[in-house]
């Protein structure tokens, strides 16, 4: 981990318009749960059924893209990475300090909205605040790396992931069974699934993969992605104005 | 004294050789890469910086190859042609962050140091987002200076200045130089490369056409066959007029103008004027066929 490059990393994830995106999100989702504790007098299976629906499928991987994409997209295409590329620093080192800077604004505007909301949308002993919290923050994890890397591949990254997002995951996910095992939002909600127990299937807190299966899919996906940004900074051509 | 030797070069992109077979070596001193826009400056400049691999052949720092290999940025300093910068930060944040990245021992000294040097000072507590072409040049300039680099890369690094900064930043150059650093810098104009530079390096067309000190290239450049079309008032007279002086080695007669092919550009245009007073034949139009730099580099190309 390089600390200038992650100073520098953050400085521009919160110094500009996108921030301001980024916080509308987790917001809105706020202003949401108080609505629905007004209008459901704070009913567990209303709240599990908001974080479902509107904060794990839509607020979550928007916020992680638009993070994740927004730690490195921006210098690839203006080619100011350059500045950090002509440094004795690993290529590794910058890609995992980008990373770990993004995972962690990912976490802060992500996991722990979304935590908060369970709480202020009506909970049972705290359990859907852990269940959907724990979710989240895995999935903070795991759609911001995916995206980081996405965004070093590619300068279509934002349209790329929003179409795996909500194309992939939400409507061919609604269709095809087999779509929602190779999708990151079921491998989080496993571990939420789990926690929310015996009530989990009462609210409707359901994984179409096992605990265990879940955990490694996310594992193995974050370190691979991971990986391959790093491999991929290392041999990423910038040329400037031509 | 570092040297980067390109050996065999060539570099494409799909169907298109920005780089054809370049043998060069950069050593100390100041070293200008000329050519036109879309020569393979850039391409060149990349890869002797290792932001871009070779298709074939090899680019060597002092012995090892300047891709996939970071340690290269200890002895390499990196002026990029891109403006974008990080608008938000101050000048001095800019010059301190890249110090910092460099893990120099005194990266505040070092900061300052370079900023002195592009002549910074007074601007330094301004967003670069303020900042003026010029001076995003000279603050970029300094965070390529802030590790005292054996070797400094340039692209382009006169575009958007005004003469005063130009002359500064070519005072600096020589400094740098002075100092036994290896220093390259590309540029379109002749002009600018000629004053500063030690060695010329002609790329055309993503050839390595001419190579060697500015009496060489320019002598190269000025001796070749100048095309102009002429129309007077007497075509025919001025013609034999033209032929008999003998600065010029060929004429042709068109329907309404003359073709004048000259090899020594300094004797014709110098004769031209004194043959139409003296046989008051009145000139109505001189036009230099093929002055763009395109066509002088293309001729040094073909030769």
């Amino acid at each position: 981990m390089n600390p200038v490059i992650m100073r520098l990393t953050a400085r521009s994830l919160l110094g500009r318009r996108r921030a301001i995106l980024f916080a509308l999100l987790p917001g809105i989702l706020l202003i949401v749960a108080g609505s629905t504790r007004w209008g459901s007098s704070a009913d567990p299976w209303a709240t599990a059924h908001m974080l479902h629906n509107f904060a794990m499928s839509t607020v979550l991987p928007l916020v992680c893209l638009i993070i994740g994409t927004g730690a490195i997209g921006p210098e690839i295409e203006d080619g100011s990475i350059v500045y950090l590329l002509a440094k004795p620093i690993s290529r590794t080192t910058i890609a995992l300090s980008k990373l770990v800077v993004a995972v962690s604004t990912a976490l802060a505007m992500g996991a722990v909205p979304i935590a908060l909301a369970g709480a202020i949308a009506g909970d049972w002993h705290w359990k859907l605040t852990l269940a959907y919290g724990t979710s989240a923050a895995l999935g903070a994890v795991a759609y911001t790396t995916v995206f980081f890397t996405l965004a070093v591949f590619t300068r279509n990254a934002i349209i790329s992931g929003l179409i795996y997002a909500l194309f992939w995951e939400g409507v061919i996910g609604g269709y095809v069974p087999g779509v929602r095992v190779l999708s990151i939002r079921q491998w989080i909600l496993a571990p939420a699934e789990e926690i929310a127990m015996p009530q989990a299937s009462t609210w409707g807190v359901s994984s179409q993969v096992g605990l265990s299966t879940g955990l490694v899919l996310i594992v193995i996906t974050t370190v691979l992605a991971a990986a391959l940004a790093a491999r991929r900074l290392q041999t990423i051509s910038v040329r400037g104005g031509e | 004294m570092s040297t980067i030797t390109l050996t065999d070069v060539s570099r494409w992109f799909g169907n298109v050789v920005a780089a054809n077979d370049v043998t060069m070596e950069i050593g100390p001193g100041i070293t200008g890469l000329l050519g036109p826009n879309g020569a393979g400056k850039t391409t060149l400049i990349s890869m002797m910086g290792g932001f871009l691999a070779p298709s074939a052949g090899t680019v060597l720092l002092d012995g090892a190859s300047t891709w996939r290999n970071p340690e290269i940025y200890r002895t390499i300093g990196i002026v990029p042609e891109t403006e974008a910068a990080y608008d938000m930060m101050t000048g001095w944040q800019f010059v301190l962050a890249n110090a910092l990245l460099h893990e120099l021992e005194y990266p505040e000294a070092a900061a300052n140091a370079a900023i002195d040097a592009v002549d910074m000072a007074a601007a330094q507590d301004r967003t670069i987002g303020t900042y003026s072409k010029g001076m995003k040049q000279r603050i970029k300039m300094a965070t390529s200076l802030v590790h005292q680099p054996q070797i400094l890369l340039l692209d382009e690094p006169f575009n958007g200045m005004d003469p005063r900064q130009r002359l500064h930043l070519m005072d600096l150059l020589r400094s740098l130089a002075a100092d036994g650093r290896t220093i390259l810098f590309s540029s379109h104009i002749l002009e600018e490369v000629e004053v500063v530079a030690d060695t010329i390096e002609v790329m055309v067309a993503g050839r390595h056409a001419a190579s060697g000190n500015f009496r060489k290239i320019r002598r190269l450049m000025t001796e070749r066959p100048h095309r102009y079309t002429v129309r007077s008032s007497d075509n025919r007279a001025l013609a034999a007029a033209i032929i008999a002086e003998g600065s010029a080695n060929a004429v042709s007669l068109a329907a309404d103008r003359i073709d004048v092919e000259a090899s020594d550009f300094g004797a014709f245009v110098h004769a031209l004027p004194r043959l139409s007073h003296k046989s008051k034949i009145r000139l109505l139009d001189v036009t230099p066929a093929d002055e763009s730099l395109e066509s002088v580099f293309s001729y040094l190309v073909a030769r």
